[in-house]
Formats: structure tokens, sequence, C-alpha cells
């Protein structure tokens, strides 16, 4: 496979929020506002196209009995580097986005395409599949908050869109409108793409 | 902020659910929801380890990432913490009680990945718990995790035998039940609030 192919599968085709149901606590957490969303994703795409690319290179020096702590592990440094990047440079995002940032670790599509595919292949393959992993997770995520931040506040990217004369809906705002949003988005994807294949 | 740890106890189970409004845990619990057994299994294994984890944390955080001025590698030292105390009590069922171990073996790997437990150490740090409140947010957020995926089994196994439309098989119709299942848990806001 080609490198564009490679992201190609790994954005859409095999996405990994709809077509295998990972990684879903943060992407039902942070969509309430865009620019939670945009941030968390860009989190999730450094942290999954660097610890691929690491995982991959080190492939055959771990141990296998002890390959998932050293994974973790490789994640978790990643993750610090975002959170104390975050914590510098954008204080307020990282307080509202609270722990969520370091619940990186445990979101199980890095865990998962460390396993389905870093282990695997090339160093620079893995990057590549991480990046796509990531910006097919990204855009799920931009999906819904889109529609979460429009209904819910009136607004996008903090900037009013809808006049005074629009009524938020607070449900939108509340946690049972992401497990809705996500459900709807899940089903609106199977059924268009039964009728493809 | 000095709340009672019962009333912590009471809301980390009710209204602020760890898994209903904070989305902790939603990978195996949709993976583990279609039998009620297993779902009891994994449950009571979550509650345990969250509950001991949040202790041991609380003690690792405070007393000696704190004073030696590390608290940027919390992430990683929690997250070694519960691994290590997941194998550690992996082995001590395994060779004490091989019929709880044939139960909850299985789900114990599980839970290492499951951000629910690492959730409720890094909440309980932004929160400034005390060691007693947070040993009663692990137990209730556990119980509360227990709660949600006892009755999302329990409709799923309803749900099975119902006509559902083909793209919502699955995946879907769990988050909509589940959707459900958070507006019901609103219900119980005017109970007591922790934020």
């Amino acid at each position: 496979m080609t490198k564009k192919e490679i992201f190609k599968v790994s954005a859409f085709t095999e996405n990994s929020v709809w077509k295998q149901i990972l990684g879903i606590c943060s992407a039902l957490a942070v969509t309430n506002l865009l620019i939670n969303s945009l941030v968390m994703g860009l989190g999730v795409i450094f942290t999954l196209a660097l610890s691929g690319f690491t995982i991959s290179l080190i492939r055959d020096l771990i141990p296998r009995r002890i390959r998932m702590m050293v994974q973790t592990l490789i994640i978790a440094s990643y993750v610090i580097i975002v959170d104390l990047f975050l914590k510098a440079y954008f204080p307020e995002i990282s307080k509202s986005l609270g722990p969520y940032v370091g619940l990186i670790i445990t979101n199980c599509i890095i865990m998962g395409r460390a396993e389905a595919f870093a282990g695997k292949n090339s160093p620079l393959d893995s990057l590549v599949d991480g990046i796509g992993a990531g910006v097919g997770y990204t855009l799920v995520l931009l999906l819904i908050a889109f529609i979460r931040e429009l209904f819910g506040f009136g607004s996008l990217f903090g900037i009013k869109v809808l006049g005074d004369w629009w009524q938020n809906w607070s449900i939108m705002v509340m946690a049972p409108s992401a497990f809705f949003m996500l459900a709807i988005l899940i089903w609106i994807i199977n059924s268009k793409s039964k009728k493809v294949g | 902020m000095e709340l009672n740890p019962l009333i912590i106890f009471i809301a980390a189970i009710f209204t602020s659910n760890i898994l209903l409004t904070n989305f902790l845990g939603m990978c195996s619990f949709l993976s583990v929801s279609k039998e009620i057994e297993s779902s009891l299994g994994l449950g009571m294994a979550v509650t345990f380890v969250m509950t001991v984890t949040a202790a041991l944390n609380y003690v690792v955080y405070h007393y000696i990432l704190v004073p030696l001025d590390i608290i940027y590698l919390q992430y990683i030292i929690f997250i070694i913490v519960i691994a290590a105390f997941v194998q550690l009590t992996e082995m001590v069922i395994e060779r004490f009680s091989p019929v709880l171990y044939y139960s909850l073996g299985i789900f114990l790997p599980l839970i290492t990945v499951n951000c629910a437990i690492l959730g409720v150490s890094l909440f309980m740090i932004i929160r400034k718990y005390t060691f007693l409140q947070s040993i009663a947010f692990g137990a209730g957020g556990g119980i509360g995790w227990l709660i949600a995926i006892l009755a999302l089994a329990g409709i799923r196994q309803k749900v099975k035998e119902k006509y559902v439309p083909s793209g919502l098989v699955g995946a879907g119709i769990s988050l909509i039940i589940t959707g459900i299942m958070a507006l019901a848990f609103i219900g119980f806001s005017g109970v007591v609030v922790i934020q």
C-alpha cells in the first residue's frame, strides 16, 4: 500500500469511531464546544502519529509479554507533552478540557492502532496511519461539536451565528445529546455504506 | 470544599454518574454489555479496582509526587500504579480463589485500559478531594458504572428480540439506550450536586 492509501483507509474506510466504535469516551465528552474538539483532535493526532512511529521503531526490541505496558508508557509520555504544551500556551482550554487530555492515554484508538498497525509495519507507514486515524477521529468530533454548539449555544467557535431570536436547546449542552448525536451519525453512515456496498 | 464523603458517594452513583455524565469507560461498556453475567463480573471488578486505585493514587500523589515536585509525571505514575495493581490482583485471585478467577479473571486485563479508572484518579486530583472523599468517590463511581452497565445489559437482552433498523444494530441502538438512561439520571440531579 502506498502512503496515500494507508491514510485513506485509516481515516475513512476503517474510521475508528464509527467503524470500530473506539475512543468514544472523549469523542462524547469534549464535543459541546468546537474549539475543545479541535484542540482535543490535534492532541490525539499528535499522540497517535508519534506513538505509532516510536512503537514501530522499537517493535522488535519489545518482549511480547510486556508490550502493552511499554506501549502505554510511550503513549503516556507523548500525552504529557501535549498536556504541558496546552497548560503553557492555552491555559483556558486546558482547564475546560480538564482530565480528558490525560485520558488520551486510555483512548482505545491509540492502543488499537499500536496493536493493529504499528506492531507490524514500518515506522513511516505507522506515522501516516496514525495521522490518518487521528484525522478521521477529529472529523467525527468536529461534526458532532458543530451540531451541538450550534443548537446548544447558537454559536460556532464561540462566535454568535444565530441571532437573538434563537432559543438555546439546553439538551444539546447536556450529556444525553452526545449519545444521541453519535448514534444518529453511526446510523446515517451505516445505512449509506450498506447502499454503496 | 468540605463535602461529607457520604454525599460524594451518593452523588458519584446518581447525579454525576461517571459513565452517563462524564462518558468514562465507554469502550468496555459497549462491548461487554451483551450479557448480564459478564456485565456483573466486569462491573464488580471495576468497582474494586477503582476504589483501591483511588486510595493508592491519592497516597502516591500527595506523599511522593508533590514533595518531589514531579507532578507532571502524574499520568505515567497513575497508569503504572493501576496496571501494577491489576496485575497483582489477578495473581492473588488466581492463587487463592480459582472460582472467582474464572468469573472475574478475564476482565482484569480489560480494566487497565478502562478510562474510568484513570479518570477517577484524575478527577480526584482536580477536585482536590481529601483521602476519605477520594475513596468514597472511587467506590461511588464504580457502583454507578456497575448500575449503568447492568441496566444496559438488561435492556439489550430485551431489544435483541425486537426489530431494530439495520443501520442501528449493535453500537447505534446501545448508544440511544444509553442516551435515554442519561436523560433518566438527570432526574436525580435535584438530590445532591457535586462539581
